[in-house]
């Protein structure tokens, strides 16, 4: 950036800016229940938050190492808590996602009957909760924001959801609790894995504590472990998957874009940051577990969603099957697939979001996403069809869109982690599988665009109308950063791939 | 500078003028009576810190040997008094039951606002005693009153049904408390617990012995905490107490037996087993409280099993001797408990104690029904209430001491908390109510409850007065 810029970045004192950016929804949610007016504030909050994002983004130095924006208030000398906020490639890439998404769920809020202003705090809790979590430098507060969407996202299904919302907010909410708590053991447990004089809840502080190999093996393995488990169901990593599909299937769309674009995100996050720099050791024993589960996601999950008879089905079981790609990713251990892995999470992020959105526009128009009921809807709505396209070939992971550019990085590193000449290792089994993936992922996606678009449209469905014009916008905004990432990865990659420099080769 | 026993005094001087003003002054209003009870106290409450210290225990000699006025003493007296004058306002709300359960005229409300003030001063005592003897006077001198209390609106026959389970499961306890008493002075010769602890590293006594006295002792103090198998009383008790006295009896006479406990077990967990026996009770308590309290559709019930639930995983805390982690743990238990109970008395008196006469509360009242929210998400242990905060030094305490069992079965029931929990929040948020028409909420109550949503999320960001408060 040139010189005037920096010196406006100085002026403006960034570290606050994180904090801006962390608490600005919870502000304009508790303003909104105050009285202000919901829609216009959430909208304003969100874009505000994505020209912040925007300005981290653009002033972030990715040559530099370390932590940048950082800023720190002590909460708890004893415990050594403190609210410590900081962003590196990897975190900056999920915040920017955060905001993306959060601003297109709240521009596809369509009319609230009942408790307006309840449903848009509640999405801005959400989105808090995933920017907390993601900026946190703190353990504490890492895991305390994630749980700050639970209670939003338990009522955003079950006051405005559809179908089956009781049994689908008290299955997802009991699912991950169970989940978060069991993560929360794991932290604890890390938190005592160091040396009594070198124990935080600070990332930075345990990072060094690994790097200077305090963590005892035995240790890593276990804390692995029980991570890998907290944060699995977290993500509905195979066979802990149950609560996704119906969950999403049930919630309002721009509860499904956030949870599914985002907060999802934060148990992958969890393993990138804390699982690949503090437990190699455990990552490297548990690796084989997590290939078997992740093949159980992407061919299993994968058959599942082709047999899928209702669009939000289907969108709910795609999504956890893509989960699969990023685990693999994680699994492999070395700079290129996690690099990859973080890259989908962002891609998936954003191509999820943009189909539930227009999943979303469907189902208010004809009350019913069954694919028996609909199809030829393109006649009256060329827009949506366009856009659904687009994502559907986003989510596939054809050239050109980000899901692509990081897919093929995804399997590249997995290939690579104990390539041997002479003989296939587990991994180079569990690629070739991975890729009949892709060819899933076609055949479902695909035959959704065709059912849902395609062919004859019944009579009932003649006086849909398109898409407003402003909703264009954000579908706009998604598809534009999609294409972006897939023709200029390297915008995102080399911010991201130093996250993970000092304790991944680039090969093995 | 004022010395610690004077603020009981205080308090019983404040609870007799009470009684005198009401015995001799039948024309004032009887709410009044609530209103110098709230303000004694409040004023006693300003007075604790401006006490003077202590002299140390261990050389304690006459009085001192019985009281001390220790951090934890303090720190607890204040708990007491906060828990009475938010008890005395509930009470307030409560008054028309009252009025209305005893036919005639108001006459009994001067000792319905005067007696939580007396018992205040037992349990500002009972924090305090450090000798088996006052032990035991103090806490009789709390269960008096609540036997009392428990039945006071006497012509309701749930409430009559109660106050008989309380008298004889009372009386019970106690006689096992003494029995257990007994025991350890035969083994020791002592009843001072500091000289309890020095006779202990004495090897001739006879360890079996001391150990069936501390189990007695035990026990007794099972019943206060409503620990598992001793926990029988607690539903149906909790269900029957005019409301006030559930709430009172759930945080102030519970806290006061962890107190106890606390002191109590701090020689004894050199005796062999005891450890053991502890985490064996602790699992049994969260287990059933939390099991139990899934099925249940009275929300007096529901709080009743969920006091259960709690006082397992304070026992946790117990049972890995964290004293700070209890303690926490039990502020932040009073500040969530008495929200809810203050929502419930409000919005008992217009529909009922079901569950299913919560529906649609937000619609009715947005602040009772956000009071309702933060209380249910606080019990159950969200993040940014003071409620996880509890929970996460309890955890740490257990995984800390390796108690692996504890810590699992701790895990999966707090997701069951969380079923039942969010069931209330499920009623008042998107059932449907019959009514729409608005719940008035009373200036007192609405600053009472403001006051203590705002004390559960300050809390649950930033711990460190409570736990600088023991410290000290």
């Amino acid at each position: 950036m040139c010189f005037v810029g920096k010196q406006l970045f100085n002026l403006v004192h960034f570290p606050l800016m994180l904090l801006f950016l962390v608490l600005c929804p919870i502000v304009a949610a508790i303003l909104i229940l105050a009285g202000a007016p919901a829609r216009l504030t959430a909208l304003l909050a969100a874009g505000a938050n994505l020209l912040v994002a925007v300005l981290a983004f653009s002033f972030f130095e990715w040559w530099e190492h370390g932590f940048q924006f950082v800023s720190s208030f002590l909460v708890s000398a004893d415990w050594r808590i403190h609210f410590a906020l900081g962003l590196d490639g990897l975190s900056l890439v999920l915040v920017l996602l955060a905001v993306i998404v959060t601003l297109a769920a709240v521009w596809f809020t369509g009319k609230i009957d009942n408790y307006e202003q309840a449903f848009y705090a509640c999405l801005l809790f959400i989105s808090s909760g995933a920017l907390g979590a993601f900026a946190s430098l703190d353990l504490f507060f890492f895991y305390a924001f994630h749980e700050l969407a639970l209670i939003p996202t338990f009522l955003l299904i079950g006051i405005w959801g559809t179908g089956n919302r009781s049994a689908a907010a008290w299955k997802i909410t009991i699912y991950l609790t169970l989940g978060s708590f069991i993560v929360l053991i794991g932290l604890i447990l890390l938190y005592q894995s160091v040396p009594v004089a070198s124990r935080s809840f600070d990332i930075r502080a345990l990072q060094e504590a690994a790097v200077t190999h305090q963590i005892a093996p035995e240790a890593q393995r276990n804390i692995y472990l029980l991570l890998l488990l907290g944060f699995g169901i977290l993500v509905s990593l195979f066979p802990f998957h149950t609560w996704a599909p119906e969950a999403y299937a049930s919630a309002p769309a721009p509860a499904a874009m956030l949870h599914a674009g985002v907060i999802k995100k934060f148990g992958l996050y969890g393993l990138l940051r804390l699982a690949i720099p503090l437990l190699p050791e455990g990552a490297h024993y548990w690796a084989h577990l997590l290939v078997v589960l992740l093949l159980g996601n992407i061919i299993y999950i994968g058959l599942v969603t082709i047999a899928q008879k209702r669009l939000d089905w289907m969108l709910g079981y795609s999504s956890v099957m893509h989960m699969g790609y990023i685990f693999l990713g994680i699994a492999s251990g070395n700079i290129l697939g996690t690099t990859g892995a973080a890259g989908l999470m962002f891609a998936h992020g954003l191509s999820i979001a943009l189909l539930f959105a227009i999943a979303g526009e469907v189902r208010s128009r004809t009350g019913t996403l069954a694919f028996d009921d609909l199809g030829g809807l393109a006649k009256v709505m060329p827009f949506a069809g366009l856009a659904f396209g687009f994502a559907a070939f986003a989510a596939i992971g054809l050239p050109g869109f980000a899901n692509f550019a990081a897919e093929i990085m995804i399997f590249f590193g997995a290939f690579q982690n104990g390539w041997d000449m002479s003989r296939f290792h587990i991994f180079q089994v569990a690629t070739a599988l991975a890729l009949w993936g892709v060819v899933i992922s076609a055949v479902y996606m695909l035959r959704a665009y065709r059912k849902t678009f395609m062919g004859t449209m019944a009579e009932r469905w003649t006086n849909i109308v398109d898409l407003r014009p402003a909703l264009r916008v954000p579908i706009t905004l998604l598809i534009g950063v999609l294409i972006w990432y897939g023709f200029f990865p390297n915008t995102f990659v080399r911010i991201i791939s130093p996250a993970f420099r000092n304790y991944l080769t680039a090969t093995k | 500078m004022i010395t610690a026993p004077r603020l009981e005094i205080a308090v019983l001087v404040l609870g007799m003028i009470i009684l005198m003003l009401e015995a001799f002054a039948p024309k004032i209003d009887k709410k009044v009576f609530a209103f110098i009870g709230i303000a004694g106290l409040a004023a006693v409450l300003i007075g604790t810190f401006f006490l003077t210290p202590s002299a140390p225990t261990d050389q304690a000699t006459g009085f001192w040997s019985f009281y001390t006025a220790d951090p934890l003493s303090i720190f607890f007296k204040r708990f007491s008094l906060l828990t009475t004058i938010l008890v005395l306002v509930m009470m307030i709300d409560y008054a028309p039951v009252v009025r209305a359960s005893d036919g005639t005229a108001s006459s009994s409300l001067g000792e319905f606002f005067a007696l939580p003030v007396l018992t205040c001063a037992g349990l500002m005592y009972t924090v305090s005693a450090i000798d088996f003897v006052s032990i035991f006077v103090s806490i009789e001198l709390v269960t008096v009153s609540f036997f009392v209390l428990v039945s006071f609106t006497r012509r309701n026959p749930a409430t009559l049904e109660a106050g008989v389970k309380y008298l004889i499961l009372g009386a019970l306890s106690t006689a096992f408390l003494v029995y257990g008493i007994t025991w350890i002075f035969g083994v020791t010769g002592e009843t001072n617990l500091q000289r309890i602890t020095a006779a202990f590293a004495n090897p001739n006594i006879d360890k079996n012995a001391a150990l069936f006295g501390a189990v007695l002792v035990l026990v007794g103090l099972g019943f206060k905490i409503a620990a598992v198998p001793f926990q029988i009383w607690v539903p149906d008790v909790y269900q029957g107490a005019p409301t006030p006295v559930t709430a009172y009896l759930s945080v102030g006479s519970k806290a006061v037996g962890f107190v106890v406990l606390l002191r109590v077990l701090r020689p004894f967990m050199m005796l062999p087993k005891m450890e053991r026996l502890l985490v064996l009770i602790a699992l049994l308590t969260v287990l059933y409280g939390n099991l139990a309290a899934l099925p249940q559709n009275n929300l007096k019930r529901l709080l009743a099993y969920s006091s259960i639930a709690h006082a397992g995983y304070l026992l946790i805390g117990v049972a890995c001797i964290n004293g700070p982690a209890v303690t926490f743990y039990l502020v932040a238990y009073l500040l969530m408990t008495l929200l809810s109970f203050a929502v419930l008395i409000i919005v008992a008196q217009q529909t009922g104690e079901e569950i299913s006469d919560f529906d649609g509360l937000a619609k009715r009242s947005p602040f009772l029904a956000f009071a309702m929210l933060i209380a249910m998400v606080s019990l159950a242990g969200v993040p940014f209430t003071a409620g996880f905060f509890g929970k996460f030094f309890i955890f740490y305490a257990a995984i800390d001491q390796h108690q692996t069992a504890l810590v699992v079965v701790g895990v999966i029931t707090v997701a069951c908390g969380f079923y039942y929990y969010l069931k209330v929040i499920r009623a008042m948020y998107w059932q449907p109510s019959a009514r729409i028409d608005n719940i008035p909420v009373s200036g007192l109550s609405r600053l009472a409850m403001t006051a203590l949503i705002v004390a559960i999320i300050w809390l649950g960001i930033y711990p460190t007065p409570i736990l600088d408060a023991l410290k000290r």
